[in-house]
């Protein structure tokens, strides 16, 4: 973990990171569908006029847009608020992008619980489960500042359609500030210990990370995994650990139906032999609150999934 | 190539899509022939396309949002060369790309369609990039009618309006008939013109299967800085006397004696224009 270097949103990173690249990168093209604002994209857009495109409130053309754009040899990024993205334009990712083959990339703004006390219609806690379901569409969610300039750098020059979710808070640092790994489809062990496997990403990997502080102090070693790498999963990672671990724990913002946490149970269920408890949203409309207090009644801050590994140790 | 030539090639695609879909057992068979006199103005006189230019960032880019209608685009595309035309032998089959609506995967198919209110929104996308790279190039896409009905297309025909794009050109295929009925009935989506004109289109209406008006209309240059939108009248059914005007033809196949009384009539409007 990198405390002493502040902590920045996935927005500016990626609006930076974007910026810098189209200056080598001249059919690069932002398209925003009224959402410059929300995305961190404005001094994009104003610095770059030619490569960037508004198609007002319309997700659904948004994404068409962009996907002929890409048939005519452009490299669009595509910015809209999780929610509308991956349910709103869903029919459009499938078909327009995923099936066609396009060059889009989707970014999923302000996803999960971001817009926590704006209620269900601007929560996406099912976009992982819905993007992962469509074939050709890869799906990412980096978990901070340096994973997520890691992963743009990999999106600006990869050739595959993609999907990834970012929040809207700024990230705590969990990997060093020149890490620039990453590969599509290989998650990253972060921490290593004997007594139990943690598996996160996104936004909840950092109290995952706290998590296995706390029970350092109690005597329990947890390893600890960022997943990253949604579609495609490193399965090959997932068979070892489910055969080293008696128990998995996995904490993720999202439904407990069909995200992260299911996808390691069909990895473990074929494979090995280690028990697994997922952590998330309950299938039910996500309560009001302020994102931490959202993820503490849910049990999803750092007390919680110690408490819950704790438990489900003495099992 | 002149107007007599083009109707001929009209007629031998229709029958190849007769044929096609007696054989396959499946087709929207009403819904090609509604549209075939448009394809075969657009591939064989208007496209600056061929099998070897298709897809050149340069290249004219035709989309079909109208993807049911596949078999008009197979047979027209296998008679202006682009794939074998025994590559539809097996055309519905097990495991084949020729597939009831079309893909990418087959040489000349833009893009994969079969959702309808897809098609407009790829060609803003295709136009765009064309301004933006400062091509002369054009783009095409064919609509149907009972499509309109879809809000996605008014999310496109919007932006395409806000972004003046002059090099878009849309074809609604206007025969007024859909699966379950008349269009104006299933949902009314009448006036179409008024209503793209709104948009900010600029809007020509024709007969969409008299081939001099087709011609017309598709070389007719735009000095609006407006998007522009062909209102094609057609039958739906067209050259078939039993097919036409019928909405249960939208994806019915042919019996055998059906079959047979389609081909003789198809050969008769052939031979009539050998005789002109």
């Amino acid at each position: 973990m990198t405390n002493s270097i502040e902590s920045k949103t996935a927005n500016e990173v990626i609006c930076a990171t974007l910026s810098d690249a189209v200056k080598t990168t001249p059919d690069l093209v932002v398209l925003t569908s009224d959402s410059r604002g929300s995305a961190g994209m404005t001094s994009f857009i104003s610095d770059n006029p030619a490569n960037s495109i508004e198609t007002g409130i319309a997700e659904q053309n948004l994404v068409t847009v962009a996907a002929g754009l890409a048939h005519a040899h452009k490299r669009p990024f595509v910015f809209s608020p999780a929610a509308f993205l991956t349910m709103r334009s869903v029919e459009q990712v499938k078909v327009d992008v995923a099936y066609s083959k396009t060059n889009v990339k989707l970014i999923g703004i302000s996803g999960g619980n971001s817009y926590s006390n704006l209620g269900t219609t601007h929560h996406s806690l099912q976009d992982l489960a819905i993007t992962c379901a469509i074939p050709n569409l890869e799906v990412y969610t980096p978990a901070d500042q340096f994973e997520t300039r890691a992963l743009l750098n990999y999106l600006i020059h990869s050739k595959k359609p993609a999907y990834v979710r970012v929040g809207k808070r700024k990230l705590d640092n969990c990997y060093p500030k020149d890490w620039s790994t990453f590969v599509p489809g290989k998650a990253n062990i972060l921490r290593n210990g004997a007594d139990i496997c943690l598996i996160s990403a996104g936004e909840t990997l950092f109290p995952t990370l706290q998590a296995a502080s706390i029970l350092a102090t109690k005597g329990i070693e947890a390893t600890v995994v960022d997943l990253v790498s949604i579609k495609p999963l490193d399965t090959e990672l997932l068979h070892k650990l489910a055969q080293k671990f008696n128990l998995i724990l996995s904490v993720e913002e999202h439904s407990i139906i069909n995200g992260i946490g299911a996808q390691i149970a069909t990895i473990i269920a074929q494979h090995a032999h280690a028990k697994l408890k997922i952590l998330g949203f309950p299938d039910e409309p996500a309560i009001s609150g302020t994102q931490d207090e959202v993820f503490a009644y849910y049990g999803l801050d750092a007390e919680s999934i110690a408490q819950k590994a704790i438990l489900s140790l003495k099992g | 190539m002149n107007t007599i030539e083009l109707q001929k090639k009209a007629l031998t695609i229709r029958e190849a899509v007769w044929e096609l879909i007696y054989s396959a057992k499946t087709g929207h068979t009403g819904s090609d022939f509604s549209c075939i006199d448009i394809l075969t103005a657009l591939y064989f006189d208007v496209l600056q396309q061929t099998p070897d230019t298709f897809g050149k960032p340069e290249t004219d880019t035709y989309i079909q949002s109208k993807g049911h209608a596949v078999e008009a685009l197979y047979e027209t595309l296998a008679l202006r060369g682009y794939f074998p035309k025994t590559d539809l032998n097996n055309f519905s089959g097990f495991k084949t790309h020729y597939i009831g609506h079309p893909t990418n995967d087959i040489h000349g198919i833009e893009m994969n369609t079969g959702s309808l209110g897809h098609g407009l929104g790829l060609g803003v996308g295709v136009a765009l990039a064309a301004k933006m790279d400062k091509l002369t190039k054009k783009t095409f896409v064919l609509m149907g009618d009972g499509e309109q009905a879809e809000g996605s297309i008014w999310e496109a025909a919007m932006a395409a309006g806000n972004y003046h794009l002059d090099n878009l050109i849309g074809i609604i295929d206007h025969n007024k008939l859909q699966i379950s009925g008349s269009t104006t009935s299933v949902m009314n989506s009448e006036s179409l013109a008024s209503k793209y004109t709104a948009f900010g289109w600029d809007v020509i209406e024709i007969n969409g299967n008299d081939m001099t008006d087709l011609l017309d209309a598709l070389h007719q240059d735009n000095l609006t800085s407006k998007p522009r939108l062909i209102l094609a009248n057609t039958i739906k059914g067209k050259g078939i006397s039993f097919m036409e005007n019928q909405a249960n033809w939208h994806h019915k196949v042919p019996s055998e004696s059906q079959y047979l009384e389609g081909l003789n009539e198809l050969k008769a409007q052939k031979e009539a224009l050998e005789n002109d």
